[in-house]
C-alpha cells in the first residue's frame, strides 16, 4: 500500500459521484472487454489514478499476507452485500435456502474484513489497505446483481479463488503460529461457503479437475486452472478411482501473482 | 510443547521473531493474534528422538512434523474406515437418498486417497518406516448402526467437523512449508465434505456454515490440538496408542 492509493482510498466519494456516469459508458460497450470498455471513458473521468487501481502483488511476508487476505474480503463482503440488497437472490428460491446460505456468508465475511484490520493493527496502521472500488459488472460484462444465476456464478468463483488464496500465503504465515491459525480458520470457512455454493448451482462440493462447471462463464477458468493435479508428493491420488477422485481430494493453491490478478479483475 | 517452556523467552531464534513482529507493526494487532508465542520452534530442544513409533510396547505418534503427518494418518485411518463400512453396509443403496449416495462414495474414495496418501509419503520419509510407521488402526463404532442414514450423517459430521478442527490446529505445528500446504491442499476439502454432510442432514439452513462451529463474532472456524482431537477421536480407536509428543 502507498501513500498514493491511500490518498486516493480518500477520495473515494468522488468516485462514486462519477459513477452513474461511468457505468452508462460501460453499459454502451458491454460487449468489449474491461480495458476497451475503460478506453471508452471519456477523457475527464477516466483519471489515471482513479482507474489504474489494480492492486500490486503483495509481499510474501504474514503482513502481505494478510493484506492480500482483506483485499480478497473486501471483493466478497461487499459481493454479497451488494447481492443482499439488490434483491437478486430470490427469497422463494430452494423455500428460501438460498437467501440464507448468503445470509450467513454475508456475516462471515464481513466478521473477516473486520478480523483481518484488527489483525493488521487496525486502519491507522502503516499495514492496513484500504479498500478498492470494485466493478461487479466487469464493464459491464456480468450483471451479477440483475441475474441470479449469474450471481451464483460469481458467487462460486469467488469463493474457490478464496480457498485456493489463502491456501497459497499459508506458508507466508509459518514463521506467526497464531496468525497462521487464524488464516486456516479462515479458509476452512470459505471451503465451507465454496462447497455450499457449488451445491446450490447443482455441482459436488468439491473441484473435479480443472472443471469450472456447468454455467460458469468461461472467464472464471483462470480460478480452476491447475486444480487437475493428481500427484502429492510423488504419491498418485489418481491410482486408486481415477483421476477424478484424485484430484477432488486435493485443493491446490494460487500463487500471490494469481489470486491478485483475479482480484484485479473487479477492481477499476 | 509441553517442555522446556521456561527457558524458551530467552532462545535466540524466539528473540529474532518478536523483534521482527516489533518491527513490522504487528505488536498492535488484536489480543487474540498477540499471543504468537516461539512454544512450536523448540526443535532443537527436544530429546533426540522424537521419530514416531513403539515406547515401552505401546505405538506412539511422535513429535515434529513426523507426529503431526502420524497424527493426521490416524485420523484419515478412521474417516476411511468409516466410509468404507459406509458404503458397504447393507442396504446402502436403500436407506440413503441418490444425492447422500453420490456424496459417500465421494467421501469414501477421498478418505481413502489421503489415507493411501500418508501411508506411501510416510513410509518414504521415515528413517526407520518399518518400526515408525503407524500400524492399521482397529475400530469400533459402538452400537452404530451403518444402515441408518440419520447416524451415518451424524457421525459423518462429527468426524468431518473434527478433521477440519484438527488440520486448522495442527497447521502451526509443522515446521516445512511443504507439509504445511499438504495439509492445507487437504483441510479445505474436508471442510467441504463437512459443508456437504450439513448440508444433507439439514439441507434448508445456514448450517453448512453453522453457528455451532463457525465463530459468530471472528468468522473463524474451529482450530483444536491433537489433545483435544485424540479423546474425540479415540472413542472410536481400539488400537492402543500414545501422543505425548504432541500438544
Amino acid at each position: 500500500m502507498n501513500i498514493l492509493k491511500f490518498i486516493e482510498s480518500l477520495a473515494d466519494e468522488s468516485v462514486m459521484q462519477a459513477k452513474g456516469s461511468r457505468r452508462e459508458s460501460l453499459g454502451q460497450f458491454s460487449k468489449l472487454g474491461k480495458n476497451l470498455a475503460l478506453a471508452a471513458i471519456p477523457f475527464g473521468l477516466a483519471s489515471t489514478s482513479a482507474y489504474a487501481a489494480d492492486i500490486s502483488p503483495t509481499p510474501s511476508t504474514p503482513i502481505g499476507a494478510l493484506q492480500l487476505a482483506l483485499t480478497l474480503e473486501y471483493l466478497e463482503k461487499e459481493f454479497y452485500q451488494m447481492g443482499l440488497d439488490s434483491g437478486v437472490i430470490p427469497l422463494s428460491e430452494n423455500a428460501g435456502r438460498d437467501r440464507k446460505v448468503f445470509e450467513q456468508i454475508s456475516k462471515h465475511e464481513t466478521s473477516h474484513v473486520t478480523f483481518l484490520i484488527a489483525g493488521l493493527g487496525g486502519t491507522a496502521s502503516a499495514n492496513f489497505v484500504p479498500k478498492p472500488t470494485f466493478d461487479f459488472t466487469v464493464g459491464g460484462a456480468f450483471r451479477p446483481f440483475n441475474d441470479y444465476p449469474t450471481f451464483l456464478a460469481l458467487a462460486q468463483a469467488l469463493e474457490d479463488t478464496g480457498v485456493r488464496a489463502y491456501k497459497g500465503q499459508a506458508g507466508n504465515l509459518i514463521s506467526t503460529p497464531d496468525l497462521l491459525t487464524a488464516a486456516l480458520q479462515i479458509h476452512s470457512v470459505e471451503a465451507r461457503h465454496a462447497s455450499e455454493v457449488r451445491r446450490l448451482r447443482g455441482l459436488k462440493g468439491w473441484i473435479t479437475g480443472n472443471q469450472r462447471g456447468a454455467g460458469m462463464p468461461a472467464a472464471t477458468q483462470a480460478v480452476y486452472d491447475g486444480e487437475e493435479v493428481t500427484l502429492q508428493a510423488g504419491y498418485n491420488t489418481a491410482s486408486l478411482f481415477g483421476a477424478d477422485a484424485g484430484s477432488e481430494s486435493y485443493d491446490e493453491p494460487l500463487t500471490t501473482a494469481q489470486a491478485v490478478a483475479i482480484a484485479n479483475i473487479f477492481i477499476v | 510443547m509441553k517442555n522446556v517452556v521456561s527457558i524458551q523467552e530467552v532462545k535466540p531464534s524466539c528473540t529474532n521473531r518478536r523483534s521482527f513482529l516489533k518491527i513490522s507493526g504487528l505488536t498492535l494487532v488484536g489480543t487474540s493474534l498477540l499471543l504468537a508465542g516461539c512454544n512450536n520452534d523448540d526443535d532443537e530442544n527436544k530429546p533426540v528422538n522424537q521419530f514416531p513409533g513403539p515406547r515401552n510396547g505401546v505405538f506412539d505418534l511422535g513429535g515434529g512434523d513426523f507426529g503431526v503427518l502420524t497424527y493426521a494418518y490416524a485420523l484419515e485411518q478412521l474417516e476411511a474406515d468409516f466410509y468404507t463400512k459406509v458404503v458397504n453396509a447393507s442396504g446402502f443403496t436403500t436407506n440413503f437418498t441418490a444425492q447422500d449416495q453420490i456424496i459417500l462414495t465421494d467421501l469414501y474414495r477421498h478418505e481413502v486417497i489421503h489415507r493411501e496418501f500418508f501411508k506411501t509419503a510416510l513410509t518414504g520419509a521415515l528413517p526407520d518406516a518399518k518400526t515408525q510407521l503407524l500400524p492399521n488402526l482397529a475400530f469400533n463404532y459402538g452400537t452404530l448402526n451403518f444402515s441408518n442414514r440419520t447416524q451415518v450423517l451424524a457421525t459423518a459430521k462429527a468426524l468431518e467437523d473434527t478433521g477440519v478442527a484438527a488440520y486448522n490446529g495442527a497447521g502451526k505445528l509443522l515446521k516445512s512449508p511443504d507439509y504445511l500446504l499438504l495439509a492445507g491442499k487437504i483441510v479445505s476439502v474436508e471442510a467441504r465434505h463437512a459443508s456437504a454432510i450439513r448440508s444433507l442432514i439439514n439441507p434448508n439452513s445456514k448450517d453448512f456454515a453453522g453457528d455451532d462451529v463457525v465463530n459468530v463474532t471472528t468468522g473463524l472456524d474451529v482450530a483444536s490440538n491433537p489433545s483435544q482431537v485424540i479423546p474425540i477421536a479415540g472413542g472410536f480407536i481400539t488400537t492402543k496408542f500414545t501422543a505425548q509428543y504432541l500438544p
